[in-house]
């Protein structure tokens, strides 16, 4: 009998409405998902160098600087969509902004999704989506990536873990031990609105706000101020714990005081508002799109200026200074003259924010 | 912020710490040891460190922290309870967060929810009585907790779920009343407190009367204080001002929200679900003769200690542990041997270190710069 040869079609537009098993079993359903929501969203033709990983060429890297900045982050975020963003964006954001408050240029990430089985694909869509577009913003690839799809129960709908290469601009040297007394601290914007806005997102609280979160990509900013400071000590951005975990952790690595001032801390009167009512404390709150720096008191002002001409950077603010008193402390003047310790928070009331 | 700025603004704050300090230098004479003036409330406790309040006073005029922090007066057996309820197949357990870390003489709620415990946090009773509707196979227990200000919710909460049928809920009844532990308080015989702060959002439901005993029986003045800045201030002055006229009266600073006689709708509910205890243990001071409240007869069907068998064992604290001197104002936190060594917030031994209103973890986080510097 003479079989005819049909050719076949391996590469096919996913048509089912959710993800299954089958998704993740390394044949070609799994090809299909990823090849038509992921490649196709990233690289634009879904038609990537079918390989087991990216590579660069050294030399081009090298051109932006003397050293590789290498960092991972795992994203669980609940809901997935939220005022302001959704996991993809964060998954972007929150790993380009590690590469960044190392004085890195963020250059490619990697991207590992887990599935929950019956996740419709729709979201995924959308979710791959919004990690191209951010990606794009960031001036980042996504080069590189993984799918794993896993039974009911095993991982709630979807987790997001994105590992990121850059290079390091060559003579900065920032750090969190780097602090010195007279320094001087700033945010670039208003604080918490991030973790107000997942809360709220969750509907739990049946409380009606505006509060969108703050996700963004800073590479952007943050040249605009190593240019304006270039004795800049340290950059970190003020995710889980808030502003109270990176000064604490800055005061403790650098063997300093620092005294901030409550009436200088730049916030929403609706993320204050949130707090009061909730009882929450804002220096506290989750951030992502808010980085705390330290300068020199001689590049104070130009920096504050530089955060300022930035459309992240509008409500910049000065709010404290490194001191040498009471080493490892800080130290929180509120709003009349009374003094209180501002402390890290043990455990989080607010799990599952990123 | 509208409603919340007036009673933080810094230029009247001064004028009343001035005030204070006039008063405190005109008590100065013959003293031998600061004025003891208790909150008896863990939000006053609260707020007083968020506002750095201690650091304005004059040395003649101290703070002393009171028994009123719900979780912190939680006596371990309870929570050993709880973990044997939660740890049952059938049962989703409902909890405010903040009892979620309080130790038990063998886990925690959240190590219980680790190991497998159905815990979920709620941020109200009624959330409870939905996730019971929601989950008609399981059963919900709602952990009750705290004075009279929490109370009426649940009390409505158990009035819902009879009037509505919902079979699966239940409540555990760990509410307490501050009037009888305060009499007890007052009835040590070397306690040295020279007057009280009052709880506002407890007298928002009872009102002031109550406290009358207080002033006409021990002879101290009383000020039930809102929870702004200005509030505790103005109130920590017209307590003053009665030492120095040597009067001793019920005042009430927190008009805008306290009314003489309480809220007669919440008061209405608590009195138609609860029924005093013959007894209640509170951590760190024992068992005060009806301080706690159970489920009248009536609404015995929705008591999670007559649906499931509680252990019910008393659990005695860690003997190092200084939690009752701390909860009469007898020691300072700093003055307990375990404070900050062997008890932190992350590995507490005591529940006074687990809320944020508890004293001792007040003064670890927010670091009493007194005691600091002691």
């Amino acid at each position: 009998m003479n079989i005819p040869f049909v050719p076949s079609t391996r590469r096919r537009p996913l048509t089912h409405k959710t993800v299954t098993l089958a998704h993740g079993g390394g044949g070609s359903a799994m090809r299909d998902l990823i090849d038509d929501v992921f490649l196709a969203a990233f690289s634009g033709d879904g038609r990537a160098a079918p390989e087991d990983q990216a590579r660069f060429d050294l030399a081009a890297l090298m051109a932006h600087g003397d050293r590789l900045a290498f960092t991972t982050d795992g994203f669980v975020v609940d809901p997935l969509f939220f005022p302001g963003g959704d996991i993809g964006k964060l998954a972007v954001c929150g790993t380009v902004n590690d590469l960044a408050v190392g004085g890195a240029k963020p250059v490619a990430l990697s991207c590992a999704v887990i599935i929950e089985e019956g996740l419709p694909v729709e979201t995924l869509r959308q979710v791959a989506a919004s990690m191209a577009q951010t990606a794009r913003a960031a001036g980042v690839a996504i080069a590189t990536g993984d799918t794993k799809v896993v039974a009911r129960g095993a991982c709630d709908k979807l987790f997001i873990t994105t590992t990121g290469i850059g290079v390091v601009r060559k003579g900065l040297d920032v750090g969190i031990s780097k602090a010195r007394p007279g320094d001087v601290v700033l945010v670039n914007g208003l604080l918490g609105d991030h973790g107000a806005a997942i809360l709220n997102a969750r509907g739990d609280l049946a409380l009606e706000t505006a509060i969108e979160s703050d996700c963004a990509p800073l590479n952007g900013l943050i040249d605009t101020l190593i240019e304006a400071a270039p004795g800049l000590r340290m950059m970190r951005d003020a995710t889980r714990g808030g502003v109270a975990a990176v000064v604490n952790e800055l005061a403790e690595a650098s063997a300093v005081g620092v005294r901030l001032r409550e009436l200088s801390l730049p916030m929403r009167a609706e993320v204050m508002g949130f707090c009061e009512i909730l009882g929450l404390d804002p220096l506290y709150l989750a951030n992502e799109g808010k980085i705390l720096a330290v300068v020199p008191p001689e590049e104070a002002d130009t920096a504050l200026v530089a955060l300022r001409a930035h459309p992240l950077g509008r409500e910049a603010a000065i709010i404290g200074e490194v001191t040498g008193e009471r080493p490892g402390r800080v130290v929180m003047q509120t709003r009349f003259g009374g003094e209180r310790i501002v402390d890290m928070l043990v455990g989080d009331q607010l799990p599952r924010i990123c | 912020m509208r409603y919340v700025d007036e009673f933080r603004d810094p230029a009247l704050a001064a004028t009343l710490v001035k005030e204070i300090g006039a008063i405190s230098a005109r008590l100065e004479r013959g003293r031998d040891r600061p004025f003891a003036i208790m909150e008896v409330c863990g939000g006053h406790t609260h707020a007083i460190f968020r506002y750095g309040l201690e650091g304005l006073l004059p040395d003649l005029v101290e703070f002393v922290h009171g028994p009123g922090c719900p979780v912190c007066v939680l006596p371990m057996g309870r929570v050993d309870d709880c973990v044997a309820i939660a740890e049952r197949e059938e049962v989703i357990f409902a909890t405010f967060g903040d009892a979620m870390r309080v130790p038990g003489s063998r886990k925690s709620l959240l190590q219980a929810k680790a190991d497998g415990a159905d815990v979920r946090m709620v941020y109200s009773p009624l959330d409870a009585l939905t996730l019971a509707k929601r989950n008609p196979e399981r059963q919900v227990v709602f952990f009750g907790l705290g004075f009279e200000t929490t109370m009426p919710s649940t009390a409505l909460t158990v009035l819902r779920a009879a009037r509505e049928g919902v079979q699966n809920f239940s409540l555990f009844c760990n509410h307490i009343t501050i009037i009888p532990t305060l009499r007890a308080l007052l009835e040590q015989p070397d306690l040295g407190i020279d007057g009280f702060i009052g709880p506002g959002h407890v007298s928002m439901v009872i009102g002031t009367a109550p406290y009358r005993f207080i002033a006409e029986e021990f002879a101290k003045p009383l000020v039930v204080a809102g929870f702004e800045p200005i509030d505790l201030l103005q109130s920590l002055l017209m307590v003053l001002r009665q030492i120095e006229t040597g009067t001793a009266r019920i005042e009430n600073q927190y008009a805008r929200v306290v009314p003489e006689h309480g809220n007669p709708q919440a008061l209405k509910a608590v009195e138609e679900v609860y029924e005093p205890r013959e007894t209640f243990e509170w951590r760190g001071l024992g068992s005060i003769a009806g301080s706690g409240v159970r489920l009248k007869a009536p609404y015995g069907a929705f008591d999670a200690e007559k649906r499931f068998s509680v252990p019910d064992v008393k659990v005695a604290d860690p003997s190092s542990c200084r939690c009752g001197e701390v909860l009469t104002g007898a020691a300072k936190p700093w003055a307990c041997p375990e404070f900050g060594k062997g008890c932190t917030p992350e590995t507490p031994l005591g529940a006074l270190m687990v809320s944020s209103e508890g004293s001792c973890a007040a003064y670890y986080q927010y670091g009493g710069m007194r005691g600091e510097a002691a």
